[in-house]
Order: structure tokens, then sequence, then C-alpha cells
């Protein structure tokens, strides 16, 4: 009995921690990415909240919260509310299944570092992915206005064009670890990373979550110069505040999906697994940044030429080299 | 071969972001850090006075006329010994522009710009200067000027009594 009481104790602490961690990671990338952005066009960004700017997150979250919440007269006011919830929601909820470090030894009980090691975890990845479409897809609809609307289109198109060539891109992980689980995934990387067997799929991968993210040079469904704020124009107070969270707690979980499915996870000489999961999530945090400050926005038409004709066969000749490659080792 | 292209053209943007982010920004931090204006740069406007003390202004609106954003208010006035001048004398910071077109238009040389261009605060009432806030007690860059003492009009000496100035002619000597 003891026992079980320990247990659930060590899993709601270990939950608790975990919303923690990704929330106020949310937090500082907003900052971090003011502050790099900032450096990268010759700025300080902001450094006027707390030494450095260092307490600007708080401020921002006392900000979003005192504003009117206001909604248009002519909105679809239930789907206009469920939106960002839906948003935010399923993006803390990818984060169930993704293992951050080696199981783990106190008191005698084994814990794993993942908060539910489903054994289907990375089509519950992609599941929520899809399902994050439906935030964006009906924040812009049930707002009534021209430019959430042309927003939405944008992103439901967008993620028919790349979501077809991510999920083609985790195949030959899947073949390779020959299980779905990303635990299991994770272990299949501890003498080489999936970057290094299968280059392709990463790459296919990383402009795929670069689309996934909704970020330049894929941000279409915001395009702030052309659709004022694209899906979530109409939105204001806690609610964009919402979309924007989910947008960033979505680029830490696919830089975690990344590191998991393609750098090895927690693999990695000297330091501890957790240490070097951070180290992996926030190097791919820097470049989501840093191709931000760099690359322009594509048009929508060139992004779905890229999909289609371009990331589409690729990915599905990949799965191909690799079937044959797999086979031909037996 | 436009795809070649393309991938060339990839990663220059890259190198030039991480390049910038290791150099100091361009930013001034302002209320910490003064810029570096440069020395003929001017702002904020006051009234001069003449030499004897007296204000300048003779509330005549051409500067009024010439402002382009019609942030100068006067109402004019005369005193008992014929000087005229401003009963009050309104200038609104809060949309003066400091293009000097004011200062060129005056016939007294009384309203001058000055190096002081900090004007900013939160209530913007507080930015509309009346004529005690614009009145200063120097005669600005034209130390010696006084208009009085070159028109003609006898309010600060007699006519006549002028440096440069000639007694008034008598009409009725040329009367056979």
């Amino acid at each position: 009995m003891t026992e079980q009481l320990i247990m659930l104790a060590l899993i709601l602490i270990k939950l608790v921690l975990v919303f923690a961690v990704v929330l106020s990671m949310a937090a500082y990338l907003v900052l971090a990415e003011r502050k790099l952005l900032a450096r990268m066009q010759l700025r300080y960004g902001p450094n006027r909240a707390g030494p450095g700017g260092m307490i600007q997150p708080l401020a921002d979250v006392i900000k979003l919260l005192t504003k009117e919440d206001f909604i248009p007269a002519t909105a679809d006011r239930g789907l206009f509310l469920l939106a960002p919830g839906l948003s935010a929601l399923t993006a803390l909820l990818t984060f169930a299944v993704i293992p951050f470090g080696p199981t783990l030894e106190l008191f005698g009980q084994k814990l794993p570092m993942v908060v539910c090691d489903l054994n289907i975890g990375l089509l519950y990845f992609l599941a929520l992915s899809s399902l994050a479409g439906y935030g964006l897809a009906l924040g812009g609809w049930a707002s009534n206005s021209k430019y959430s609307l042309l927003g939405s289109i944008r992103g439901l198109s967008q993620l028919i064009s790349y979501e077809l060539a991510m999920g083609l891109s985790v195949v030959p992980v899947v073949m390779m670890a020959k299980s779905f689980s990303l635990t299991d995934i994770v272990m299949a990387q501890a003498q080489i990373p999936f970057a290094l067997l299968n280059p392709p799929a990463f790459l296919i991968f990383l402009i795929s979550i670069f689309a996934e993210s909704k970020r330049t040079p894929f941000d279409l469904p915001e395009a702030e110069n052309e659709l004022v704020a694209g899906f979530h124009t109409e939105y204001s107070g806690m609610r964009f505040g919402l979309f924007f969270v989910g947008e960033y707690i979505n680029m830490v979980i696919l830089s975690s999906m990344l590191t998991v499915l393609f750098l090895g996870g927690w693999h990695g000489p000297w330091l501890p697994g957790i240490a070097w999961f951070m180290i992996k999530v926030l190097a791919i945090c820097f470049l989501f940044i840093w191709v931000r400050g760099s690359l322009p926005r594509l048009r929508y038409d060139q992004l779905m030429n890229f999909g289609w004709k371009v990331l589409m066969p690729l990915a599905l000749l990949n799965v191909l080299i690799t079937g044959a490659c797999l086979l031909g080792m037996g | 071969m436009p795809l070649l292209r393309d991938i060339k053209g990839f990663f220059p943007p890259f190198w030039i972001t991480l390049r910038n982010m290791f150099r100091k920004p361009v930013t001034v931090q302002y209320p910490e850090q003064k810029p570096e204006l440069p020395e003929r740069y001017r702002a904020r406007l006051v009234l001069t006075r003449d030499p004897d003390g007296e204000e300048r202004c003779v509330a005549c609106h051409l500067c009024s006329g010439a402002c382009p954003v019609d942030c100068i208010s006067m109402q004019a006035a005369e005193a008992d010994n014929g000087r005229r001048y401003a009963a009050w004398f309104r200038i609104n910071f809060t949309r003066c522009i400091f293009c000097g077109l004011c200062t060129e238009a005056c016939p007294t040389l009384a309203i001058q710009v000055t190096s002081d261009f900090e004007l900013s605060g939160r209530d913007p009432l507080k930015l509309v200067y009346e004529k005690e806030d614009l009145l200063v007690d120097h005669c600005g860059k034209n130390v010696e000027y006084s208009f009085y003492r070159q028109t003609g009009i006898g309010v600060a000496a007699p006519r006549g009594g002028n440096p440069n100035e000639s007694a008034p002619v008598d009409v009725k000597d040329l009367l056979p």
C-alpha cells in the first residue's frame, strides 16, 4: 500500500515539474526570442522589466490578463471561446508521451522520465498535431473576419501540404527502431542517432516541424504584414495569450520531438541524460529563432508546391530506400 | 541553374544574422545615454527680451501665421506708451514640430529657438506653455537689437532720438 502511495506521490511531483518546466520554458522562450532577434537586428530587445528584462514574461502575463477580453458582435461565440483553449491544450497534451530522461531509481521504485509511455506514442503525437489545426481553423472561422478566415484557410492548406511529408519522414524511424513507443525509439539510438543514419528523413522532418510550428519561413496563417495577425486577428487579452503560449509550447514540443526521433534523446557522453535532452531542445529552439531572423516568408503556392512536389516524393523515396536497406541487412 | 542558385542563396542570411548577433547594437539607450545631436540642432522656442529688459514681442501674429501646425496663439494688446504686447501668448509643444518658421517670420526677433529638445511628459496639457513659461531673461542671439529703437516710432525714445535716425522733417518749411 505504501509503495503505491509513494508511486502516486512521485508521479504527481513529476507531473507538476513537467508542467512547470514546460510552461516556464515557453514563457522564457518568448523573451529569448525577442532578445535574440533584437541582437540579430542590432537592437537590445526588452531590457526594462527587471535586470536585463528578466521579468518581462511576468509583465506580459499581467498585461494580457488585465486587458479587455473582446468578442466581436458577429463572432460565433461558442467556437470563438473554444478555439484558443484547444490550441493551448493540444500543445500541452503532446508533452505527455515525450521521454526526457533515462529511468530513475527513487526509494526502490523505478520512475520512468516520461509522463505516459504509450506504445503508440508517435501516432499520439501525429494525431494531436493534426488536432491543433482545429484551434487555428475554428479560431479563424468563428471570428467572422476576412483576415482571420484567410489565415485559417492558409493554415489548413499548409497543414495538408506538410503533414503527409512529416508522417512519411517518421516512417523510416519506426522501421529502424521497430517500435512506435518514443522511449523505445530513444533506446534504439543509444549508439548512433538516426539523424546520422538517415539524414534525408531528418531534413524532411526538420522542414516539416518549421511548417507545423507556423513560424517563418512558413508563418502564412499569421503573416502579420499581409493579414494583420491572421487567424488570431480578432482575439485580445488572455485568449490571444493562449494562442501565443500554445505556439511557444508547440515550439518546445516540436524541438523535443526532433530530439527524441532523430538526435538520440537523452543519450550523450559525460553529462546526465536530462541535461543532454535540455541542451538539444534548447539548441533546436535557437535554430527556430535563428531561422526566423534570417529567412523571409514563402508564398502560399510556393509552400504547397514544395510540400507536394518536393518533400512528399522525397519522403516516399526515402521510405522505400530505407526499407530496402533494412531488408538487405536482415 | 535556378535550383543551384536557390541553394546557394539559402546560406548567406544565416551567416549575416549570426555575425550581427555578436556586434554591438546601435540602439541609443535614451534616458541614460544621451544622443549626440548636431551642434546647430534647435528645438524648444523661447520669447526673448530687448536690451532694456522689455518684451520684444509686439503680438503681430506673423509667427502663428507662419506656423504649419498652428501651435502658436496669442492676443494683442497695447500699453499706454504705445508699446504693443501679447496679452497672452501660448505655444502648444505637443504639436510643435521644431521647424523654426516662426523665428524666420518674427520681425522683432522675439521668438527664438534653443537647443533643448527634451519635451515629454505624461500629461499633454503640461506641454502647453504660457507666456510666463516662454519668456526668458536675456536677449537670445541678438544682444544689441531693440525693435522700437530701429523703427522710428517714438516709444523707447522720442522720434529722432534713436541711433541712425535724423530728426523729423518740418513739413511746413517748404511753404512760401
